[in-house]
């Protein structure tokens, strides 16, 4: 499997250099023609997401995706076509989630990927907003007796390479003049398993993905203690290729009228009878007055469709992180005291 | 016509016949021997054989600027082939070169010098986090050879034990090698190495660890063992180790002189004892006889102090070995029945036991035979250690694809690992071509 995944990391090079020889979906034309014709000709949007991480994108027993994340890909293809179901889901790893981008396999990444000024400069990448506000933490077995992550001093730690999760750690453990020993796996199920097994005495990835493996664990749930300290700022949002203008305006706004319909109260369910609102921001935000989806380049009744088909961004998170047990905190709107927080529709 | 020497029975066959070929009637024979395209080759070498000599020598023609000319053709094609190449890298390096730029990548390798951040759990040279990048790919390629190294001799040794016991005339022995060969050889070998992480991350936690021997520890943090506080008086008896080794081979090749003048081989393994451990010991004795343990604690999370080794490295080690040394079971025994019967029969007659022929005779020649395909397991066992990113060994394709993650420039990343790999087989194989050389049959 790990060959298969340097193996794609690779293909995804030669991706690079051999563009005119490759027809990959989403292929280089999407450099010189800009990816949104590319998607709109094309008619599906390729959505590169997480392998498996539950809340956020993990297929079901049916095998559809679910998730924030997945969420966040089908309200771009609702703008963009009127059909949120167009959408091929491409699972990346943390490894080569990037290579995958660059080189065009796919044409956004919503990938709980944390906005960082290195990513956004040196990687070819733009960010286009935050749709989950997270922090590094750290989960123990309740019976090792550790309530502060201040005693893990000397600790073995798991975690998976290649994510700011690493640096992190590194950098707290020396800020906090601790020594500790990392078992360092690759894929995310071989973390956890060598956790589960007892290798490490800590686990450590996002509060959010800790939470999601708790949960996992059904009834032994309990026997793991997430504790207190959150480490790092983990802004968690959509990339896009850097240089692609027209394109980041639709993923990043889609996000904003998911914000904006949590604000107004316009939910999937009554978003019928807000058509009828009288109020001349939900008028415009629904396309019934203005030409705001027009200056987008996509149908006017866009934030309509994203509405009706996903709903707005309470409903996503009620839907996706609510089972995890994770409170909104930080993701709460910003009326509410959270950072949620759109910029008007004008 | 074949001529067999009657008073060298070794010897009856002429492509494995065993250091008789100073004989001089086989020089004679060989040209008497051979078909007209062998005479041709072996003429260079042997005296002219008058009926060759200018004869047959083509004549020397100009080349002629013209298609019918073979030489002509056979320059075009070369100039066509090779622009062709070259003109397949140039688009291929100036290809990449334009998308990177177009997609505002960082390229170059600038990035070496930058601080790493990146964890390593374990490491053959001082590594810290505020490393360079450069720094921590080092220590990927020390985990590499270092896993190589080491299940290349445990692999070849054990190989060769399984080759020869599939052999026995034990029933028993030669079955349970069958079956090992047979297992080992037909389960992959990814499901082999997690087969073995599962195994000792299994084991108990630190606080309830396995403690086979006084001292040392087995848990699912590894083994933990004491370790020699090494002092002056070790390092002293080290080196009169190392001098006691060379003078023991010196001795033993004046035994050979010896031997051959006389019939008489002296004892060569007292001489042996003497230098290697009676003068080194001696030695550390006069020095105080120095001798404490670094033994491992448990203190707080895991143990401290002492030597250890990680069940990733274990992991691997045991599944790159058990796995290869299939293979090289598979070899051995191949090469050994590729010597032929006679020679055993032929050993026999002259006395030696079963073991000395085998040790003496057999092994020698089929030395020959086992060591070309040995090269290719060495590099199968080398590259089969990238396996290690799936259990967490931090080897050198581990640490580059962190690397690459973290910078983002995959291009250089996986140049790098190329490079790495590259170098270690070549220089295995060039090792490895240079001993076959070396033993290969010497034809006088």
């Amino acid at each position: 499997m790990t060959r298969l995944r340097l193996l794609g990391v690779a293909v995804a090079a030669a991706g690079l250099a051999l563009p005119s020889l490759s027809p990959s979906p989403a292929s280089a034309q999407a450099q010189q023609q800009g990816t949104f014709d590319v998607v709109k000709a094309r008619g599906t949007l390729i959505c590169g997401v997480n392998t498996g991480l539950a809340g956020f994108a993990a297929p079901d027993s049916q095998g559809q995706w679910r998730g924030l994340d997945v969420d966040y890909c089908r309200a771009i293809a609702a703008a963009m076509f009127g059909d949120a179901t167009k959408v091929r889901y491409v699972p990346t790893t943390a490894q080569n989630r990037f290579t995958a981008l660059q080189s065009g396999e796919v044409d956004v990444l919503p990938r709980n990927t944390t906005w960082t000024l290195s990513r956004d400069t040196s990687l070819g990448l733009d960010f286009t907003g935050i749709n989950f506000y997270d922090g590094q933490g750290f989960m123990v077995k309740k019976a090792l007796g550790v309530k502060s992550a201040k005693e893990l001093n000397g600790a073995t730690v798991c975690v998976q390479p290649g994510t700011t999760t690493e640096q992190n750690l590194t950098d707290w453990f020396r800020a906090n003049n601790l020594r500790f020993t990392p078992v360092v796996i690759e894929r995310i199920e071989e973390v956890n398993a060598a956790y589960l097994a007892g290798r490490c005495d800590a686990l450590t990835t996002d509060v959010s993905g800790l939470a999601s493996i708790r949960s996992q664990q059904g009834p032994r749930a309990e026997d793991h203690v997430i504790l207190p300290e959150v480490i790092s700022k983990e802004p968690l949002g959509a990339a896009v290729r850097q240089g692609d203008a027209r394109w980041s305006d639709v993923v990043r706004w889609a996000h904003f009228v998911m914000l904006t319909a949590e604000e107004f109260g316009i939910t999937s369910a009554n978003v019928d009878q807000k058509l009828n609102d009288p109020n001349p921001e939900v008028q415009r935000l629904l396309g019934r007055t203005g030409e705001l989806g027009k200056m987008l380049g996509v149908e006017n009744n866009w934030a309509f469709q994203i509405i009706k088909q996903v709903g707005n961004y309470g409903e996503s998170f009620q839907r996706n992180i609510g089972p995890l047990g994770i409170a909104r905190g930080p993701n709460e709107l910003w009326t509410k005291g959270g950072l949620q927080y759109s910029p008007p529709f004008r | 016509m074949l001529v067999i020497p009657a008073r060298s029975l070794l010897c009856f066959d002429d492509r494995r016949g065993y250091r008789a070929q100073t004989e001089p009637r086989w020089g004679f024979r060989k040209n008497d021997n051979r078909d007209g395209e062998n005479r041709m080759a072996t003429g260079a070498q042997a005296a002219p054989d008058p009926r060759l000599s200018g004869a047959r020598a083509a004549p020397k023609k100009a080349i002629r600027l013209s298609w019918s000319d073979p030489r002509v053709r056979s320059i075009f094609w070369q100039i066509v082939i090779v622009g062709a190449v070259a003109w397949v890298i140039w688009y291929l390096v100036s290809n990449t070169q334009r998308n990177l730029e177009v997609r505002k990548i960082a390229t170059g390798f600038g990035f070496l010098w930058r601080e790493a951040g990146l964890p390593i759990g374990e490491s053959l040279i001082e590594y810290e986090p505020t490393n360079t990048y450069f720094r921590a790919l080092m220590v990927g390629v020390l985990n590499t050879l270092k896993v190589a190294f080491i299940g290349c001799i445990l692999a070849t040794i054990l190989g060769t034990l399984l080759g020869i016991a599939r052999l026995s005339k034990n029933w028993l022995l030669g079955k349970l090698a069958s079956v090992y060969v047979e297992v080992a050889r037909d389960l992959p070998l990814l499901l082999q190495l997690l087969f073995w992480y599962v195994i000792f991350t299994a084991l108990p936690g630190p606080r309830q660890a396995l403690q086979p021997i006084e001292g040392w520890f087995l848990s699912n943090r590894g083994l933990k063992f004491p370790l020699l506080e090494w002092q002056f008086a070790h390092t002293v008896a080290f080196f009169l180790v190392l001098a006691g080794l060379v003078v023991t081979q010196l001795y033993a090749r004046h035994a050979t002189a010896v031997q051959m003048q006389t019939g008489q081989r002296p004892k060569v393994w007292p001489v042996g004892l003497g230098t290697m451990l009676a003068v080194p010991v001696a030695a550390w004795l006069v020095l105080g006889a120095p001798l404490s343990w670094d033994v491992p604690a448990l203190r707080g999370f895991n143990f401290q102090g002492g030597g250890s080794l990680s069940p990733e490295f274990m992991a691997l080690l045991i599944g790159l070995v058990t796995y290869t040394a299939a293979f090289v079971a598979e070899i051995v025994r191949a090469g050994i029945l590729s010597v032929h019967s006679g020679q055993w029969e032929a050993s026999g007659a002259l006395g030696l036991s079963r073991g000395q022929s085998l040790r003496l005779i057999v092994l020698p020649q089929a030395l020959r035979v086992i060591i070309p395909p040995m090269t290719s397991q060495y590099l199968n066992l080398t590259k089969n250690s990238s396996l290690a990113v799936a259990i967490g060994y931090q080897d050198i394709v581990s640490i580059a694809n962190t690397t690459l993650n973290q910078t983002g420039q995959a291009i250089e990343g996986i140049a790098i690992i190329m490079m790495v790999y590259l170098t270690i087989s070549l220089t295995i194989s060039f090792f490895m071509n240079w001993y076959n050389a070396r033993i290969a049959l010497k034809e006088r």
